[in-house]
């Protein structure tokens, strides 16, 4: 699946103001799973609307803090891109590889469709 | 002679070398006693006693042909089931990974094997190290050896009972919050958070990747130098690997520490600390500027914020990271049939448990387009704050002193229903991970109930050497760390 969560637009995002407690209702909950790709129950459902909104209300004290000029920090170190040589060297076999899959086949991981009819049963 | 469980690493190296026990004896007995007290802590998932004794027969024979041996020869140590180890399941204490066997070894495992240090066992930990009890763990509860109604702490619960209850002399844990520093403290062991960077990530199954460290356990200064020495280094595998000699930490542990200065911030001393541990704490300060240390005010004012900006930047390094659990190539599948999209989220409904849940559903909603910026930017700018705090911090001070938690070990069952209250036990211990300097939990005494106490100092970053030889002069003054709890 990789990172494909940082940027997608969560609709039913609005803007709240620092006065009034933040709340997630179920909706936005729902909306949330689906980018996740967790297939909550009802009643997690429920759960995550009240537990996230005490959580998200608890980290809005960071608007205390004045941080007009200052730069993000996403790492503790200074570390500029990191590049080896692209040189052949041994690495798993496939063998290996495969041997945790759930499912495979002829050396392949095997899928559920992912078009209606047209996957490979 | 000590009983062969109450010794520590150091003092089994230099028996084996004396001739006055064998390798064969010392895992014989920490296998003998995991297996009469484990029923009840219950710090293992996995352990290996025919390897491990075919192992140490193996150490005992080198020695006898006058072989030259590793650094750990004949040592047991445990390892926190999220490190992998090829071919033995590392589960991460979850369902998504119940029978993963790694095809690798991570890279600390291959320095310890090379140390001739013997493998006995995977333990216990909060499911993908979300959790600071061990209750999150899909299997079970971990149970504190002071007192078997409370937790060990966590995530690294498992390994810091091992080590407390005797189990092991040493045991590595992992650390994005304080995950070996809290559990160490609630366990009167010593745990150390290394600088970021100091130790390979190659083979750790992924929290948040700007944080974790893999972090020893010990039961004391002298033990922790030695097995941070063996696991640190450059490691062309981890791309945020430092890339720098590190230190010979043994041969400075006992250089002279006249005229270091230590800070004390009073935001560490404020409102949420029992008051035992207040005062705990401040008899080591005691203790330290009778052994001529400087004791300075200092004040940190973005600490506060530790547990806020953690909650926004390690649960969104952790969704991206945990995105990898999709069913396909390794980790639960579900057996429903479904098509692919759904394949994909039954399976991770399955696989994770509650808190890893909470943790990716929050995660995904600071990193969404509209949140990003409010949240996520937000949360890193505090932490460029916290780090000028500490960087100012070092203009004055050699090391920053405070209680490792607010509170002792609390009760198996007493904050698994208020998320919020669980993630403010480690308000003390994240600023370090946060801004990637590393910090040492060592035990400072105990509770009314008898209950132990840690202390927790920090340096700057690559100063591990000065910061075991602090922790090291406190403990040549006191004897908290010899204390062993009845099991």
């Amino acid at each position: 699946m990789g990172s494909l969560l940082a940027g997608q637009e969560c609709p039913a995002h609005r803007a709240t103001s620092d006065a009034e407690p933040v709340m997630i209702d179920e909706k936005e909950v729902r909306q949330v799973a689906e980018l996740a790709r967790l297939a909550l129950s009802p009643e997690e459902t429920r759960r995550f609307a009240s537990q996230l909104s005490h959580i998200l209300d608890y980290i809005r004290q960071l608007n205390e803090v004045d941080t007009s000029s200052v730069e993000p920090m996403s790492h503790p170190l200074d570390l500029k891109n990191v590049f080896r040589q692209d040189e052949v060297k041994p690495s798993l076999e496939a063998r290996e590889a495969l041997a945790n899959a759930p499912e495979k086949r002829d050396g392949f991981f095997l899928v559920p469709p992912v078009l209606d009819g047209t996957g490979p049963e | 002679m000590k009983p062969i469980h109450t010794q520590t690493a150091s003092e089994l190296l230099e028996g084996q070398e004396s001739r006055r026990t064998t390798a064969t004896e010392i895992v014989r007995s920490s296998l003998e006693r995991i297996e009469r007290l484990d029923g009840s802590v219950k710090a293992f998932v996995s352990v290996r006693p025919k390897e491990a004794l075919s192992e140490a027969r193996s150490i005992d024979e080198r020695r006898a042909r006058g072989e030259r041996l590793g650094k750990l020869a004949g040592i047991p140590i445990a390892l926190k089931d999220n490190i992998c180890t090829r071919g033995w399941e590392t589960t991460c204490c979850s369902k998504m990974l119940k029978n993963f066997r790694p095809p690798y070894d991570a890279t600390v495992v291959e320095k310890l094997r090379a140390a001739d240090a013997i493998l006995v066992g995977k333990t216990n930990m909060d499911e993908f190290a979300f959790g600071s009890s061990t209750e999150n763990s899909a299997f079970f509860t971990t149970r504190n050896p002071w007192d078997l109604e409370r937790v060990p702490g966590g995530s690294s619960g498992g390994s810091a009972a091992a080590v407390a209850a005797g189990f092991v002399p040493l045991a590595f844990g992992s650390e994005t919050g304080g995950s070996v520093r809290q559990p160490a403290g609630f366990c009167g062991v010593v745990g150390l958070k290394p600088t970021y960077g100091l130790v390979s990530r190659y083979g750790l199954i992924a929290f948040g990747s700007s944080l974790d460290q893999i972090s020893p356990f010990a039961r004391d200064v002298r033990d922790a130098a030695l097995l941070l020495g063996v696991a640190a280094g450059h490691d062309p595998r981890d791309s945020t690997s430092i890339n720098a000699p590190t230190g010979d930490y043994l041969a400075e542990l006992d250089r002279p520490t006249a005229k270091m200065r230590l800070g004390i911030a009073h935001e560490y001393f404020g409102e949420g600390i029992e008051p035992d541990v207040r005062k705990r704490v401040l008899e080591a300060i005691e203790v330290f500027r009778n052994l001529g240390f400087e004791i300075a005010e200092i004040s940190l004012p973005h600490s506060k914020y530790a547990v806020a900006v953690y909650y926004v930047a390690a649960v969104a390094e952790a969704s991206s990271n945990l995105a990898r659990f999709d069913g396909v190539h390794y980790g639960h599948r579900t057996s429903r049939k479904t098509d692919m999209v759904d394949m994909y989220s039954v399976s991770r409904e399955e696989g994770f448990g509650d808190e890893a849940k909470r943790r990716i559903m929050l995660g995904t909603y600071v990193l969404s387009r509209g949140y990003y910026d409010a949240y996520y930017l937000k949360a890193l700018k505090v932490r460029r704050r916290m780090k000028e705090d500490f960087d100012r911090a070092w203009e004055t001070v050699d090391a920053v002193l405070c209680p490792t938690s607010p509170t002792t070990a609390f009760r198996v069952g007493e904050r698994a229903d208020d998320p919020l209250s669980m993630y403010l036990s480690d308000i003390f211990t994240i600023p370090a991970n946060m801004t990637g300097i590393p910090g040492i939990s060592i035990p400072c005494g105990f509770d009314g109930r008898g209950l132990p106490v840690g202390l927790e100092i920090m340096t700057p970053s690559g100063e591990e050497s000065r910061l075991f030889r602090i922790a090291r002069a406190y403990e040549r003054a006191t004897e908290f760390h010899l204390r062993w709890p009845e099991l």
